[in-house]
């Protein structure tokens, strides 16, 4: 166990599909919850679509994390098929632990070579004295004793997880995990090292459980989200599903659309009608949406679209994170069309950010394109309540009924009143057409400048307020950043103030517009600034270097996915600058 | 408004707007607009609760010259945008219309799956067999032979397709073809389709003079359908393939259950929020 972290525990369950590792993950880190600890949850699979080899990987600790640590503690692994695939993921240090079923067989060469202790404890063997027992039941035993959790509580959650299958299940659960909490062999080699502190009493109290994706739709229906269309695709496919019953719930609806091309336009279609509307995709069906887009910008549609990044281009890796649908945010809209573009920083940001795309975009009548990606949307976190306060925003500016009603009126604002179908007198064309203020199709220089330049100046002339970026600490030193990669650098930051260094974290919330004044401000006395992203072409940079000046040393830290940035990573950057 | 005071109040010239069509002289575009028209005042609908949605070409110019809301967005996705508008407005009526290349073309993905979805709104294809807008290419209606546009010199070499033929099999539960040279066939054709409770589709052949001069003898051809309506789809699909494509009228009318998605009954956040805490 890594002394440093001895409160912050990283571990790994993998098993073959059906073991349960998943189960036993998801139940650990609830245990987590109710023994004063805050915890995430990654899942990995392997290339199957339904039943291939998993890992939980899970990282507990007594205070809020919001992204993995760069290396394992511990490894628990109810078999070993296929569990190589996981090696790259399950970085173990030579001080990590194995536990590891004999009967399962050699533990794979990637996972010997470091020459990791390994505590052999027969799951299989126990489950199997135990009707309806399982291993992965046994492993959440010998896991909780591990992390000193009180097997009452685990007892507890296992009737309330199993209690609709029955008795049988439910006692075998219980009878399991019994058995691997007090199997004699984790019970001695836990005597064995330092304990673990206990958690902070203080700690206790109610944990907000969900992923990036579910943080997106609560967002987006605390923002006024009435209406989405959608065409499956990964990672974004459960913010959809998620929202399709909740939004029925509250009195609108999800309609599952042809392709990406219909889903824009009927979003386009349900606002233009008055309801505040989303879709949610990832890069190829943001791809597809591009020109659609354009039109709600001309025509002044609100419009919001949640962009959960994969690994790219095409296909790429669809299971796993990448940042790199910057560029296609920002530059892919032909024409000259202001838009907004906000990135989600961590798990709670997602359900801030994705409120204020909402707002901003129905107070100014365009597209907001929220950026998260499958590492925030697929993993879970168990943190305290988020709390946040957005900015006063107004709503959509409503026409009222209205004798020579000019949709597109030019304002000192840019915003127009939106007169909504069913409003007398008021009745307009929407067009995608370059027009005058009355709505009429026009080719004037006069028209086109004028209205060009309505549809920049609601969004330069907007006030954004103190959300635009989210910033932590002082110092001489940046790390600048964006993403999901916030939380990884502002990990590192506190590990290097902990070292005596003096280190500023500023992610980028609002990507566009950009910020330039108020980033400069920040970095007035800034010397060095690290630029971090998970990009392999570095767009965030060149996107700070299109909208931005820097004065200082300034270096970047990109790579792309799979794997995410480590905050050890970011601090051995800082650390040997020179 | 009860609908008799209104049937007098508005008449089919304030269903359109102040704004003179680009089409060309003799262009069928025109007699599609005063059919739309007409068969609004005669259906005595108040103009704010209906909206006509288009794409581009210069058919889907057609909803800027109307007096009722409207959206002319991008090329191909009318009908996705009218669905939305749909799904979201179930209260207003919305017509949808567009060209040939529009609808069966770049929108064909789009077109094959408002059939099926079923969603109670209009859709005229305004069909001349020719992407007028881009200056007289083929269009998926055009025949294999013909050989005017220099993108295909030696004509297409592929079979047209079929619109009535192909909304059947997708699902439209209301299938007619009108004829511009009849606008008062294609008003009366209109109000049975808008008053359809369900997805009408309505082709209307509408001669292109400037790029296809030929089209301007389809009034010598066009004949009405001589069957009654029928609510057959075996039966449907037999007339239209025994017809050579210009006979009008209604073919097919049955109705099946609309698309309305989520039940408008807002139940609140309930326990929403506190599905998030454990
Ligand atoms: C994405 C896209 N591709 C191509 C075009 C160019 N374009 C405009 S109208 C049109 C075809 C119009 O033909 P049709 O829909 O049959 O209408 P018509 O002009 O004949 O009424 C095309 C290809 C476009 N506007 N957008
Ligand atoms: S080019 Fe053809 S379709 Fe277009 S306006 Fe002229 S006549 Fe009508």
């Amino acid at each position: 166990m890594n002394s440093e972290h001895i409160c912050d525990i990283s571990l790994a369950i993998t098993g073959s599909g059906g073991a349960g590792s998943i189960t036993a993950g998801e139940l650990l880190l609830s245990l987590a919850g109710k023994n004063s600890c805050f915890g995430m949850m990654r899942r990995s699979f392997g290339p199957q679509i339904r039943g291939g080899e998993a890992a939980a990987l899970i990282r507990i600790s007594h205070r809020a994390v919001e992204c993995m640590n760069d290396s394992f503690d511990l490894l628990l692994a109810l078999d070993w098929n296929n569990a190589d695939r996981f090696a790259e993921e399950i970085a173990l240090r030579p001080d990590s632990l194995i536990i590891a079923d004999p009967a399962a067989g050699d533990i794979p060469e990637a996972f010997q070579e470091l020459g990791v202790e390994i505590i052999e404890v027969p799951m299989k063997a126990l489950a199997k004295d135990i009707t309806a027992g399982r291993p992965n039941m046994v492993a959440l035993g010998l896991l909780s004793h591990w992390l000193g959790f009180c097997s009452d509580e685990a007892g507890k959650l296992i009737d309330q997880v199993f209690g609709r299958k029955g008795e049988e299940v439910t006692g075998g659960s219980r009878a399991a995990f019994t058995a691997g909490f007090t199997e004699p062999l984790i019970v001695a080699a836990r005597e064995a090292r330092p304990r673990p502190e206990r958690g902070d009493p203080g700690n206790r109290g109610t944990r907000w459980h969900f992923n990036g994706n579910q943080g997106c739709g609560l967002g987006a229906i605390r923002g006024g989200i009435r209406f989405a269309a959608a065409y499956p695709i990964t990672p974004a496919s459960d913010l959809l599903e998620w929202l399709s019953p909740r939004l029925e719930q509250l009195g609108g609806s999800l309609v599952q659309a042809e392709d990406e091309l219909a889903s824009i336009n009927m979003v386009i279609g349900a606002s233009f009608g008055g309801v505040p509307s989303m879709t949610a995709t990832s890069g190829p069906g943001l791809a597809l949406m591009t020109e659609a887009m354009g039109l709600a910008v001309a025509s002044e549609t609100p419009a919001v679209v949640v962009n959960v990044m994969r690994g790219g281009p095409s296909t790429g890796i669809p299971t796993k994170s990448e940042q790199v649908d910057l560029n296609m945010a920002v530059y892919g809209l032909h024409g000259d069309a202001p838009h907004l573009v906000l990135g989600a920083l961590d798990h709670a940001d997602c359900i801030l950010t994705t409120e204020w795309a909402v707002r901003l975009a129905e107070a100014l009548q365009t597209v907001a394109i929220v950026l998260t990606d499958q590492n925030l949307a697929q993993s879970t976190v168990l943190i305290p309540e988020p709390k946040y306060e957005l900015p006063e925003i107004p709503a959509r500016v409503i026409a009222q009924p209205t004798d020579g009603y000019q949709r597109y009126e030019i304002t000192d604002s840019g915003v127009s009143p939106m007169a909504i179908p069913g409003t007398a007198s008021s009745t307009y064309v929407a067009d995608g057409l370059e027009h005058t203020e009355s709505g009429k199709p026009s080719t004037a220089a006069a028209d086109h400048l004028a209205q060009l330049e309505k549809r920049s100046r609601k969004i330069q002339s907007f006030d954004f307020g103190g959300h635009w970026a989210d910033i932590r600490g002082v110092g001489q030193t940046a790390i600048l950043t964006w993403g999901s990669s916030s939380a990884v650098a502002r990990e590192a930051g506190a590990r290097l103030r902990a070292a005596g260094h003096e280190v500023k974290v500023i992610a980028l919330r609002l990507l566009l517009p950009a910020s330039p004044e108020k980033l400069a401000g920040e970095l007035e006395n800034v010397s060095r600034i690290l630029i971090v992203e998970q990009s392999h072409s570095k767009q965030f940079h060149h996107y700070l270097r299109a909208f931005y000046d820097f004065e200082a040393d300034t270096r970047t830290l990109a790579r792309p996915g799979p794997l995410p940035i480590t905050p050890a990573e970011i601090v051995e950057k800082i650390e040997n600058w020179s | 408004m009860d609908q008799a005071a209104q049937q007098i109040a508005l008449t089919p010239k304030d269903f359109k707007s102040a704004l003179k069509p680009v089409w060309c002289p003799g262009c069928g575009d025109f007699a599609v607009l005063n059919a739309i028209t007409k068969a609004l005042a005669f259906m005595g609908l108040p103009r704010e609760e209906v909206a006509l949605i288009s794409g581009i070409g210069c058919s889907s110019r057609i909803a800027a010259y109307t007096s009722v809301y409207g959206f002319h967005g991008v090329h191909g996705r009318a009908l996705a945008l009218a669905s939305g508008l749909k799904a979201a407005r179930g209260d207003l009526t919305v017509l949808v219309a567009g060209g040939d290349g529009d609808g069966l073309s770049i929108g064909g993905n789009h077109f094959i799956h408002a059939c099926r979805r079923n969603m109670d709104m209009t859709y005229i294809i305004m069909d001349n067999e020719v992407y007028g807008m881009t200056k007289g290419q083929a269009s998926p209606t055009t025949a294999p032979d013909w050989a005017d546009s220099k993108l295909t010199p030696h004509g297409t070499g592929i079979r047209p397709f079929q619109p009535a033929g192909l909304a059947l099999t997708a699902g439209a539960s209301f299938i007619a073809r009108g004829f511009t040279g009849d606008p008062n066939g294609l008003a009366k054709i209109l109000v049975a389709a808008i008053g359809h409770k369900g997805f009408s589709f309505v082709q209307a052949l509408s001669p292109c003079p400037t790029f296809r001069p030929e089209q301007m003898l389809w009034k010598h051809h066009v004949k009405a359908f001589d069957q009654e309506i029928s609510s057959n789809p075996v039966e449907a699909a037999q007339r239209i393939q025994a017809d050579d494509g210009m006979s009008t009228g209604i073919i097919y009318q049955n109705e099946r259950p609309v698309f309305r998605p989520g039940t408008g009954v807002d139940n609140g956040m309930g326990s929403i929020e506190s599905e998030f805490t454990i």
